[in-house]
């Protein structure tokens, strides 16, 4: 059993805790035996390249689909003994936004406010407190289907915090937007965490797991190959990298200084780029493959 | 169980969003019937004892409420492989039990839409339906049950193909055959007691002796309502195993 010193040093349990949980679909394995805790709090990259399983290990936290074998639980309860227990503590921004698009955004969280058993007036509330916050609160009365991508992800988002959860899980919530419309979204990001909600996002943003997340899982082919901080994961690669260019392939090599790299370079035949390592570098370094959409 | 109110709301919501669409279009079927079958060929025949007329407006009444209350099956797949809509339901903290009732809920509402709409046409046909709690128990007795068929056929097709697919195997066939608009007594002795078996026939049976002001048929009642609370079963049933 894993323990998190909480603020005032107390030990508590970890807010997710995933055991040994393996997801099969007929003779395909999307999830291999995963153990994963995340702490109350914590705002945690799940980064992996596309069919990684991301998606289906969202899918099993949220009730959306059973797990082959193992077992979850979500702020002690098991996602499948306790699912309505478990349900309660989430909020989920899927990838896919499932918004109704032809009602208007306040019929959106209303009808998800009486899902999560809210009462009117607590959703009337909540939904003025939560669409001034991620900047939606002149468009309440409109239908989403005149809203932007980025609007449309902004109230999928309010909608997912509306019963504040204590954590919600993004999958992949900035595929689709453009550079300033992820860049305005991170900043959301951060800004919910600040207020305490654990984030669980999945990504395959490369900058987006470095620059969000406290913590980062590296997911390939089902199986959890890598789990830091963004920071000691770079470090346990080599913190630069040399970029060698040889004919038509591309090779990195990692070093733990500048000097080292610099005197690689120099022996190297084709041409050579130094430069700091990313998680991509992690990903490449454990897998040999980059993670690419 | 409470959380079913949040998809029954949306359900009203998205009915207050199309109702005048929703209206025109319930309308147009059984216009055309009683056009084709009541003006047209209707005006001096005699089924059952009654003109055909007021034998066919209570048989378009059954064949409405059930389809209409069916067509929440296209909406619910809609909801899940389209919009996705489905999975907001099965993400919160609501019970299979609670989804089935807020969409079977749904279905019974337009199955009352659509018996609201013909019984105002058997206004301008000069046909008296005879709206009493026996008569609305017996449109909600069919609603309820094909709203529940629904529930199941659109947890267990995989596309709007295979909905498509039974919509035409199904319920285009139980529209016609089940004595909506002719008498099942016209027909031979082995195809009435293969016919008088699907849900239709007892739910027709009901719904036109309520309408008409005959004694009810209790026993088709109930046995509309045992099919109803079979597949009400099921379809919570399948709500679970609809999860991949």
């Amino acid at each position: 059993m894993i323990y998190y010193v909480n603020a005032n040093g107390g030990y508590t349990h970890p807010l997710i805790k995933i055991e040994t949980l393996t997801k099969r679909y007929g003779k395909v394995t999307a999830l291999e035996n995963l153990t994963l805790h995340v702490k109350e709090g914590e705002f945690f990259g799940y980064l992996g390249p596309n069919g990684a399983g991301k998606t289906t290990t969202v899918k099993i936290l949220t009730s959306l689909a059973k797990p082959t074998s193992g077992t979850a639980e979500i702020g002690g309860h098991d996602i499948q003994r306790s699912a309505l227990a478990a349900k309660k503590l989430i909020g989920v921004v899927p990838q896919a936004i499932n918004l109704d698009m032809e009602l208007t955004a306040y019929d959106n969280l209303l009808i998800h406010g009486l899902l999560y058993r809210m009462k009117r007036s607590a959703i009337r509330e909540e939904a003025k407190r939560w669409a001034a916050f991620v900047g939606l609160s002149d468009v309440m009365d409109r239908p989403v289907n005149t809203f932007s991508g980025g609007m449309k992800r902004r109230l999928s988002i309010t909608r997912a915090l509306l019963h504040d959860p204590r954590v919600l899980f993004m999958d992949e919530p900035t595929v689709g937007l453009d550079a300033s419309g992820r860049r305005d979204l991170w900043g959301l990001l951060k800004r919910i965490n600040r207020k305490g909600t654990t984030i669980f996002l999945t990504t395959h943003y490369i900058e987006e797991a470095e620059t969000l997340c406290d913590r980062v899982g590296i997911l390939d082919r089902g199986r959890l190959i890598a789990l830091d901080t963004p920071r000691a994961l770079i470090a346990s690669a080599g913190k630069i990298v040399v970029d060698v260019f040889d004919n038509e392939s591309l090779t990195s090599h990692f070093f733990p200084d500048r000097a080292s790299a610099g005197a690689f370079a120099a022996t190297v035949q084709g041409s050579a780029t130094i430069r700091n390592a990313n998680l991509e570098d992690v990903f490449v370094k454990l897998t040999g493959r980059r993670v690419e959409p | 169980m409470r959380g079913f109110t949040g998809i029954f709301t949306r359900e009203l919501l998205i009915i207050k969003k199309r109702l005048l669409k929703m209206l025109i279009s319930f309308s147009v079927t059984p216009l055309l019937y009683l056009i084709a079958f009541g003006w047209g060929l209707g005006q001096k025949m005699t089924v059952e004892g009654v003109p055909y007329i007021t034998f066919l407006i209570p048989g378009l009444i059954a064949m409405g409420s059930m389809t209409r209350s069916f067509a929440i099956s296209s909406e619910i797949n809609i909801a899940r492989f389209y919009w996705r809509i489905f999975e907001e339901f099965q993400a919160a903290p609501v019970s299979d039990l609670a989804i089935a009732v807020g969409e079977v809920l749904g279905g019974i509402l337009r199955g009352f839409l659509a018996t609201a709409i013909i019984c105002v046409f058997a206004v301008f046909f000069h046909v008296r339906i005879h709206v009493t709690g026996a008569f609305l128990l017996a449109v909600l007795a069919n609603a309820f049950t094909f709203s529940s068929l629904a529930l199941i056929t659109s947890m267990v097709v995989r596309s709007h193909a295979d909905q498509s697919m039974l919509n035409n195997f199904v319920i285009t066939p139980m529209a016609f055959l089940c004595g909506t608009v002719f008498s099942l007594k016209a027909l031979p002795g082995w195809a009435h007691a293969l016919i008088r078996w699907l849900p239709l026939s007892p739910a027709t049976r009901a719904i036109r002796a309520a309408a008409l002001g005959h004694l009810m048929p209790w026993d088709a009642l109930a046995t509309v309502l045992c099919f109803g609370i079979i597949f009400f079963i099921l379809g919570t049933t399948a709500i679970r195993s609809a999860k991949a």
